[in-house]
Parts: C-alpha cells; sequence; structure tokens
C-alpha cells in the first residue's frame, strides 16, 4: 500500500531534494521505519532517543495532528496523506522575536 | 449594554450569530447539527487580540511591572500590536513595534494612526534578522518592557475569564469550541474554562499551514512551541493550508454574509468538518468557532478576487493568520 508524504525543505536533504515521497505501513510508526529504510537518517530526525516524536516536529495524517490521535501509533490505511512540517506557532516573525528577546 | 464608560470598557461582549445556511443538513429526525460564529473583530481595534492587550497591560501595571510613561517593546506585525498600540495610548505608554519591512500597508498605517513607532528590519533576512535586530534594540533599551504574549499567563487568562464564559452564557448547549492556533492564549483559556463547566466538550484547534517560504528554519531544533501551550486542553488539532482558508473565507461571506481575515476561513474548515462528522454519527452538536479578525486590513493582498490558484498565490510567503 502507498502513503503519499510530504517532506518540509529542511528535512529533504534526507530525501535527495523529494518533496514527496512513498512509504507503507499499517500505523506511523511503522511507516517512519519503512522511510528511513529508503532515505537513512530521516527517523533520527523525527523521533528522540527516547522513542517518542521530537517536540518540534508536528506529523499530520489528512491534516489532523497525530499526536491526538495516538501519536506514533496512530492508524494509517492505503491512499492517507501524511505532511510533516516543523513546529512554528504563530508566525515567523513573533515568535522568533519574542523568544530572543527572552533569552530563549 | 450598549453604553460602556472608555472604549477600554467595551472590550469583548461580541456576539455569537448563528449559521443557518452553512450549517450542514440533518436526515429528517436526526437532532440538529449547529455552527455558531463569535465575532471578535467586534472589539475596539477590531480583533480578538484586544483582550489579550488589555488583560497583559492591567496584569503588568497591578505586579508594578509596567509604570506610567513606560515603553513597551512588541515583536509583532498583526493584530496585537494595532491592540497594544490602542491600549497603550488610552493607558499612557508608549508603544515601540519591531516588524519586517514587508509587511502590509494596512498595519503599517493602523499602527502609527494609534501612535505606535515602528522598527523596521530588513525582509531580506528574514526572521533572523528581525531576531538580530529585535535582540540589538533591547540590547541598547534594557528600560524597555516585554509582554510576550507566547508566555504570558494572562492572555490565556483573558479569554478563561472573558471568551470562555461569553461562550457559556450564549450557548450552554456547546458541544464543541474551535478556535486558531498561534500563541494558544485563547484555545488554552477558553477550552480550560469550557472543560470545566462542560462534560466531553471537544476543544478544537484550527493551525495555519504556511507555504514554506514562511517556516524559514535552517533545522527542526530552531521550531517553537509557546510557554502558554498545554496539549492536554486540546481533544483534536488540524492544520488548514492556504487554499482550503481562502474557500472558507469566501463561502463565508457568499452564503452567511460575514466578512471575515483569513484565518476565519482556517477555523471555518475545521469546524465544519467536525460538524459534519457530526451528522455522519448522528450526534446533536452546536459547534462555536472564532472569527478572529474582519477581512479590512487583507483587500491589499488580492486574495479575496480572482480563481483559488491566484489567491493562493497571492497568499504564498505570508503570515495570512
Amino acid at each position: 500500500m502507498a502513503i503519499e508524504v510530504r517532506v518540509p525543505t529542511i528535512l529533504r536533504s534526507y530525501t535527495g531534494g523529494a518533496k514527496i515521497v512513498e512509504g507503507a505501513g499499517d500505523t506511523l510508526i511503522e511507516l517512519i521505519d519503512d522511510l528511513d529504510a529508503k532515505h537513512n537518517g530521516l527517523k533520527g530526525r523525527l523521533i528522540t532517543a527516547e522513542g517518542g516524536l521530537h517536540r518540534f516536529v508536528n506529523i499530520y495524517v489528512n491534516d489532523e495532528d497525530v499526536r491526538f490521535l495516538g501519536a506514533l501509533d496512530a492508524k494509517l490505511k492505503d491512499g492517507d496523506s501524511i505532511t510533516i512540517l516543523p513546529a512554528v506557532a504563530g508566525g515567523a516573525l513573533g515568535f522568533a522575536a519574542a523568544a530572543a528577546l527572552m533569552g530563549k | 449594554m450598549a453604553r460602556y464608560e472608555s472604549l477600554l470598557d467595551a472590550c469583548g461582549g461580541t456576539p455569537l450569530v448563528g449559521l443557518p445556511r452553512l450549517s450542514p443538513a440533518v436526515p429528517e429526525g436526526a437532532p440538529p447539527v449547529r455552527l455558531w460564529a463569535k465575532l471578535e473583530d467586534r472589539n475596539p481595534t477590531g480583533s480578538i487580540k484586544d483582550r489579550a492587550a488589555l488583560f497583559m497591560v492591567r496584569e503588568a501595571e497591578e505586579s508594578g511591572h509596567l509604570r506610567p510613561g513606560d515603553t513597551i517593546l512588541e515583536p509583532t506585525s498583526g493584530n496585537t500590536g494595532i491592540a497594544l498600540a490602542m491600549v497603550a495610548k488610552l493607558r499612557g505608554y508608549r508603544l515601540v513595534c519591531v516588524m519586517p519591512e514587508n509587511v502590509s500597508a494596512e498595519r503599517t498605517q493602523l499602527l502609527r494612526m494609534y501612535g505606535a513607532e515602528i522598527i523596521f528590519s530588513p525582509a531580506a533576512g528574514g526572521s533572523n534578522q528581525a531576531v538580530a535586530t529585535a535582540k540589538q534594540i533591547a540590547a541598547e533599551h534594557p528600560d524597555w518592557k516585554m509582554l510576550f504574549q507566547y508566555g504570558n499567563p494572562a492572555n490565556a487568562r483573558a479569554h478563561y475569564e472573558t471568551t470562555g464564559p461569553e461562550l457559556l452564557h450564549d450557548l450552554p448547549t456547546i458541544t464543541h469550541f474551535v478556535a486558531g492556533l498561534g500563541t494558544t492564549g485563547t484555545l488554552m483559556g477558553t477550552g480550560r474554562f469550557l472543560r470545566e463547566k462542560i462534560e466531553g466538550i471537544q476543544i478544537i484547534a484550527a493551525e495555519p499551514r504556511y507555504g514554506e517560504l514562511v517556516y524559514g528554519l535552517r533545522n527542526i531544533d530552531e521550531g517553537y512551541v509557546p510557554e502558554l501551550y498545554d496539549a492536554s486542553v486540546l481533544t483534536r488539532r488540524f492544520s488548514v493550508g492556504t487554499r482550503d482558508a481562502v474557500l472558507r473565507t469566501r463561502q463565508l461571506i457568499e452564503v452567511e454574509g460575514i466578512f471575515a481575515g483569513f484565518s476565519t476561513g482556517a477555523v471555518l474548515h475545521a469546524a465544519l468538518a467536525v460538524a459534519h462528522e457530526a451528522v455522519r454519527a448522528g450526534n446533536r452538536a452546536d459547534v462555536a468557532f472564532v472569527v478572529p479578525d474582519a477581512g479590512w486590513k487583507y483587500l491589499s493582498t488580492g486574495a479575496y478576487g480572482g480563481t483559488l490558484n491566484e489567491a493562493e498565490e497571492a497568499l504564498e510567503g505570508q503570515l495570512w493568520a
């Protein structure tokens, strides 16, 4: 089965520059393992050493945040569309400048 | 109530209006599924940010962080800057906004008319340049005060104490609350209040999904989650792309006559999704969603006219929510 995965610019060094890749799996973690086999190192950018989703990575299944769908155990099916995005709530300028000013 | 002692007292108390034409039809005999829009453009400066600005300034005054004549530094080009400019003017503070030089003309003009001073950071440098500019200004003016809406509990408290109670009063049968996710203040404050009052209520976030250019990160570790954010307050979170947001914004004015900004379109997209799910499940639903502002400030984008493709292109690289 094929699941379409949209990869953000900052992770395309792992996909040979590809914006959209295909993978397979019944759950999100199976899909990520499958992707990592084809695009070595990708898993390490999405998942922490403790085995959870990286704090600054958001993954959406058909536009819905997987953290509310069972996270890495979220069930997938053929034809699902996955989007990976970096966490930047509130827009680039506001948060970045505010965080810098607060010394974070 | 329609009479207030001053403009600051007229903050909040916004109308909640039903959307009989946009609400999905249900089979005969099935329980009703209704959509309700909370019109936050009916605040003093035309956005939901008036609530947070007022609460953050009041809290800073009470704690002694702000003293008469102080200068407030705010790195935002959006609604928070405009709201703070009005509150600062009426409460006797000076407001300095740091923003990139490529923001819309409406925003710059509004901020200046409300009396804010603007320091531009070069557009070419993107957010990295804005950070550098803001750091430099802060270093040069250690006495300037920041309210830091992303981590300021008074931002969420504004919604816990006003938006939440207003919704409960106007729609005691509410089953879903849907709002945009930025600083997360609206969802955290309103969500906590409604969860305490209504068992099983769904708190749903709609997050704008921008074009690649806007993210501008060099790596994942440069990401940021606002200090106010607590995922346990939410039940679901949707990512909504520019195309869907524009489509729904246009649908809202065409079908219900409500002229809203594009972030409203993102929120409505999520609200319609949960409303249609309720219809399929045969459940009763009263879905209230937030209209954060009207469309006036975004007219110059050109995204209200032309085809969806043209609108998507016009908003490419812009912070439309």
